[in-house]
């Protein structure tokens, strides 16, 4: 009681200075914010307009940021004569991500129905198996999968890779959409049984658009990560034609003849970055949701 | 695929008994592409890897089974210690750098506001790169004709003349680092920033209240709150950066001097680049229990001082 009443005479005391202190404060918090966030933004403005410089330009330091010497896009167009056409190795990056995502997204929905809704044998050892990958790096496990790949005809193939992506996107996976199925009232499902619906149709027309929001949230992860994903593209993946973009990169910024093009370097980065970046953008929501579960539970 | 196996389960039993026991297995039935996967692309090859362990294993020919002669052989292996040693020291540095600037952004990010999502929008952007492109943009930033910061080191006057930061350990190393620390301290910036919010605010008036400064009210009442986020903020830091590789490899390449050559590059040289994969397969064991007992450690280290 003694401490509420010793605030509002705090308070009462003075208020022009605290209001007055109050708003320097908010003044000096957005400006630190601003000038970090401009720090954060730097280099990702910075290579998007670099990779738009003349070949010339593209030799010179990066200072100013932007290109002086007129719009150009032949970063791209060196970068389109490497190996491949471009467009291929974005394709093979694509097919790869998608194909991970769909992939990812049918076996999560048909894991979370049956963890989330269903009881039988094994359930709780089954669902640890599939927790317990999250523990174990896959890292470690590069070698065999190599040899096992090359087993199963699968190596050097990107369906290859969808596999092992999608293995690994399971325990986030399978946890979301176990959580989103647990989150759909069973009435629901109870008033389509008594309509008639069953089995497939039940999960894909009644539950479906009641997980969409789960299955943005995994679908997104799954294409990012596989999209992004270096070192086991680089160990699998030996045959140039069917390098992602990551792989390719890495060649490039080598260089060919001990010379390294900058400007293709850029726009090869520009090509990896801007399709996470918009991604991300429109659906920002489900990517900290996806990402909170974890924290907040 | 699964699309049949699914349509099987809806099949109408033909027998009442055996229809209790089909719907005992349906369950399964779902669960059983996620098994398969992680069976064949898991369990297989992390028993293979066991197995692979003890074989000299060249990539032609036949392998042959020596024991425990590859796990022996890497007790006295210098290069492998100092690679691991590499790590650990790599993980601390980033372990803290990360945390307390995600801590910061946190406390920035934690309120409500337009311009608040927006910074948050903004510090988080280059978690969504790939660390492949992240490096590569390095790479181009740090090289020494055509990048960024050899130029700002010269105007700042740190150094004479162009220098290239990527030739020493020190400014090497610090500059991955500091690449690492703009990559990911976002997605640690949303992890601590949600613990943050569901601190209730009731608390932090109460102390307020009280005359709790500050630092007072962060020191005990937001870090003992926030526990729990924070522990899987450390747990996902420590183990992430125990694995590093695509900056390393990307940036460095291991060099200057092999100085930077870390665990699972290490494994990746030993596998891929000298195709010694009984070795590299036992070198991955021993990163393999580390992990595993970093984890465990750290769980039950955090979960018993909040039991407290």
């Amino acid at each position: 009681m003694s401490t509420a009443v010793s605030s509002l005479a705090r308070s009462a005391a003075a208020p022009a200075t605290r209001r007055g202190r109050f708003r320097y404060h908010r003044l000096l918090f957005h400006v630190t914010a601003t000038l970090v966030a401009a720090l954060f933004l730097a280099p990702l403005v910075w290579v998007v307009l670099a990779s738009f410089r003349t070949p010339a330009e593209s030799t010179q330091p990066p200072l100013p940021p932007w290109p002086t010497e007129g719009f150009s896009i032949s970063s791209y167009e060196r970068l389109e004569n490497f190996g491949q056409s471009v467009l291929h190795y974005s394709g093979n990056s694509l097919f790869v991500a998608v194909g991970t995502s769909a992939l990812t997204i049918l076996v999560a929905i048909l894991a979370g129905y049956g963890f989330s809704r269903y009881r039988f044998p094994f359930k709780g050892f089954a669902f640890v198996l599939i927790l317990s990958t999250m523990m174990i790096p896959f890292q470690s496990i590069l070698t065999p999968l190599f040899l096992l790949l090359a087993k199963m005809g699968l190596q050097n193939t990107l369906i290859g890779l969808v596999f092992i992506y999608s293995t690994l996107q399971l325990p986030f996976s399978v946890f979301m959409m176990r959580n989103a199925f647990d989150a759909v009232p069973k009435e629901i499902e109870e008033a389509a049984r008594m309509d008639g619906v069953r089995g497939v149709r039940m999960l894909v027309q009644v539950m479906g658009p009641l997980v969409l929001p789960g299955v943005v949230t995994v679908g997104l992860f799954a294409f990012l990560n596989a999209w992004n994903e270096f070192l086991a593209a680089l160990v699998l993946l030996t045959d140039q034609s069917k390098f992602t973009l990551p792989v390719l990169m890495t060649a490039v910024r080598y260089g060919r003849y001990g010379s390294v093009d900058w400007g293709a370097v850029q726009a090869g980065v520009t090509l990896m970055m801007i399709p996470c970046m918009i991604l991300f953008l429109i659906l920002q929501r489900s990517y900290i949701r996806g990402l909170t579960a974890g924290a907040v539970k | 695929m699964s699309d049949g196996i699914v349509a099987g389960a809806d099949a109408p039993p033909p027998k009442k008994r055996r229809r209790r026991r089909h719907s005992q297995w349906t369950g399964l039935i779902y669960v059983l592409p996620a098994l398969a996967l992680v069976t064949v692309f898991f369990i297989v090859p992390l028993c293979m890897t066991v197995w692979m362990s003890l074989h000299k294993w060249p990539l032609m020919g036949l392998p042959r089974f020596i024991g425990l002669d590859n796990y022996e052989r890497l007790l006295f292996d210098k290069s492998f210690w100092s690679s691991l040693w590499f790590t650990v020291q790599y993980t601390v540095v980033v372990t803290i750098a990360l945390l307390g600037f995600a801590m910061a952004l946190a406390l920035i990010v934690q309120g409500q506001g337009r311009a608040v999502s927006a910074y948050r929008t903004i510090y988080f952007l280059p978690v969504v790169t790939g660390f492949a492109s992240a490096a590569l943009l390095w790479v181009w930033l740090s090289n020494v004709d055509t990048g960024l910061f050899s130029p700002l080191a010269q105007d700042l006057g740190l150094t004479e003349g162009r220098v290239n930061i990527l030739a020493n350990f020190t400014p090497a190393f610090w500059s991955v680092i500091v690449m690492v620390v703009w990559k990911m301290a976002g997605f640690f910036m949303v992890i601590l920033m949600s613990g943050l919010q569901s601190i209730p605010a009731d608390y932090q008036e109460a102390a307020r209240i009280d005359g709790a400064k500050w630092l007072q009210r962060f020191r005990y009442i937001t870090m003992p709150l926030i526990r729990k986020p924070f522990a899987l903020a450390l747990i996902l830091c420590v183990s992430g950066s125990m694995l590093a590789f695509d900056q390393f490899y990307i940036i460095l390449s291991g060099g200057p001097q092999n100085k930077t050559v870390t665990a699972v590059y290490k494994i990746f040289n030993e596998s891929f680049v000298s195709f010694r994969l009984g070795y590299g397969a036992a070198l991955s064991m021993v990163l393999l229990v580390i992990l595993l007992v970093l984890s465990v450690l750290q769980l039950t280290l955090l979960s018993d001082r909040k039991d407290k």
